[in-house]
């Protein structure tokens, strides 16, 4: 016997199952047929010898390893901006805060789990113009600006993943600490954050993930489409992203093109395999506590 | 919600607490200055007519009506086309369809929340754009294009909350849905999802911010023309798109003002939403 509401939900769920299948099948499939045969060390380093490229001896002028030194120099000061305070905060609100203080910056990180990444550009681009004004009258937007707006947009996440890593050990674990007499510094210090420590790491990584992927905040806070390897905190830079971005905004050959195509893989992979890693990391952690 | 340490703040390192505190300082901070830039762009750009639906910058009128409209319009369609697909994936996952299928379902899922949006964006660039440019006419560049990837968008994300509420819920009851000789489809469709009205409308209104947020698939995909949208195939420009295409130089300008407005109202939005969001869900877990 089946009724019409069955009937229904039994249609929408295989038309879902259709359609996502079908969906990300034929993009990612499109990608890979166009993108893959491009990847290679000529997309990298363009005709300029790799080493040289590298070393920067020598300028990549028809290659994306600007856009790659870019992105890697713009995480590492993203991640040394957004891991003490994050891991910090997520641990406090774990151990150490009132129910109080869970309420409130608990509100708060949610809110700005949700702002839009491009209003933390915007938030970027008026920060420099307010510091213009006052006291850095020759600021401009530069790599240190859009590393702490992603920073800040990627704090909140990094918070909540540190928390329920935390949050999500036994109980038994707390209790027996306190039966042995350790104090809650030494069960804090000692026994959950390395007990919590693969869920953090994953958390890290999805953070590194976000970071890397998002474009609104760099195409407000400093990236350009030519600038060659970033020259340090307070010059301009590429970036993977923005790049992508640009190339299917304004693209002006069959070259650029199957360059576009190239980097669009080349960061589908990078993002898959660091999803996929944080996943294995949370994982294992479930499993062991699970018994 | 579990807490691990008691309440006894006098045993935190004193640097842990100032670093916990000045995290969420800076956090409020961030919102404030956000906010108090847009209320000052209304009060110096009265005469602007702001709010209005004329935008005509030769004529000295900056009104983010159309935009305000767009937004919503493309928020709110893609959002109907995305939550129905979550809806039914969340079945798939939950026992509607063979093992097989929810894994392989569950595994794409996974993999489509790590794809950048930037990369959906340029892919249907050149995927879905001609098709629909050669077969409905216009550019291709507009609403039900930016409409459609934003649902594909926002699945992953929306589904794995939904699956979470779902799946605690019929734990529950299904060894006794199972004695009244009831099926899963009946299971899910007469009890689990009646009962899970509360995580699955949580689900909609994160997914609703998600999608009034997205920058990217609007400016590359929906045309960016400043006007009104009436049919699908109209060009449309969001708040969000508004803002990562102008790189105004005249600062304190029209222009420059109407940015500000309109990343105050997005601020406004997306936080409505997910405090909106955050109460439905912690009233379900009490």
């Amino acid at each position: 016997m089946r009724g019409v509401r069955e009937f229904f939900l039994a249609a929408l769920g295989w038309f879902a199952l259709a359609v996502i299948s079908l969906g990300l099948i034929c993009l990612v499939g499109f990608l890979f047929v166009r993108g893959l045969p491009v990847i290679d060390l000529q997309l990298l380093f363009g005709s300029t010898p790799a080493w040289d490229a590298i070393l920067a001896l020598r300028p990549v002028w028809d290659g994306i390893w600007p856009a790659v030194a870019g992105t890697l120099s713009l995480l590492a000061v993203t991640m040394a901006l957004v891991l003490v305070p994050g891991i910090a905060c997520g641990v406090y609100l774990a151990c150490f805060a009132t129910p109080r203080e869970r309420d409130w910056i608990g509100e708060c990180v949610d809110v700005l789990a949700g702002i839009p990444s491009i209003v933390m550009g915007l938030f970027g681009l008026e920060l420099i113009i307010l510091l213009r004004r006052t006291f850095l009258p020759r600021g401009t937007t530069c790599l240190l600006l859009a590393a702490t707006c992603l920073a800040i947009l990627v704090l909140p996440v990094l918070v909540t993943a540190v928390r329920s890593a935390i949050e999500a050990l036994p109980r038994s674990l707390t209790l027996t600490a306190d039966a042995l007499g350790l104090s809650r510094n030494q069960t804090v210090r000692r026994l959950l954050i390395p007990a919590a420590g693969p869920g953090i790491l994953g958390g890290v990584i999805l953070v590194m993930g976000r970071a890397m992927e998002d474009t609104a905040v760099i195409m407000l806070t400093g990236a350009v489409a030519n600038a060659g390897l970033p020259a340090g905190l307070t010059s301009k830079f590429e970036a993977l992203p923005f790049r992508i971005y640009y190339t299917a905004a304004q693209y002006t050959g069959a070259e650029e093109l199957k360059r576009g195509f190239g980097t669009a893989v080349l960061l589908l992979l990078l993002s898959w395999v660091l999803i996929l890693s944080a996943k294995i990391l949370q994982r294992q952690l479930a499993r062991r506590w699970a018994a | 919600m579990r807490q691990h340490c008691g309440v006894s703040r006098h045993h935190c390192p004193l640097l842990l607490r100032a670093l916990a505190l000045s995290v969420s300082a800076m956090l409020g901070t961030v919102i404030a200055f956000i906010l108090i830039s847009g209320a000052e762009a209304l009060m110096t750009g009265q005469g602007l007519g702001l709010f209005g639906a004329v935008w005509n910058p030769a004529a000295g009128k900056f009104g983010i009506l159309p935009m305000i409209q767009a937004t919503l319009l493309l928020a709110f369609s893609s959002l109907g086309l995305g939550w129905c697909l979550s809806l039914g994936c969340c079945c798939v996952l939950n026992g509607l369809a063979p093992r097989w299928a929810a894994r392989w379902l569950r595994g794409l899922l996974t993999l489509m929340t790590a794809v950048p949006t930037v990369v959906y964006g340029f892919a249907a660039v050149f995927l879905l754009v001609p098709p629909i440019r050669d077969a409905l006419g216009g550019t291709g560049f507009c609403w039900l294009t930016a409409g459609l990837l934003l649902a594909l968008q926002g699945v992953p994300a929306m589904t794995f909350i939904m699956d979470g509420a779902v799946r605690s819920i019929a734990a529950e009851s299904r060894l006794t849905a199972t004695a009244l000789g009831m099926t899963t489809a009946q299971h899910l469709s007469r009890v689990v999802l009646p009962l899970a009205s509360r995580p699955l409308l949580s689900a909609a209104i994160l997914g609703l911010g998600r999608a009034v947020g997205d920058a990217l698939l609007p400016t590359m995909l929906a045309g960016n023309a400043i006007r009104f949208a009436h049919t699908p195939l109209d060009s449309m420009r969001t708040l969000t798109a508004h803002i990562s295409l102008v790189l105004s130089s005249d600062i304190g300008g029209g222009e420059h003002l109407s940015l500000l407005l309109a990343g105050a109202l997005l601020l406004t939005f997306c936080a409505v939403f997910s405090l909106l969001s955050r109460r439905m869900a912690r009233r379900v877990r009490s």
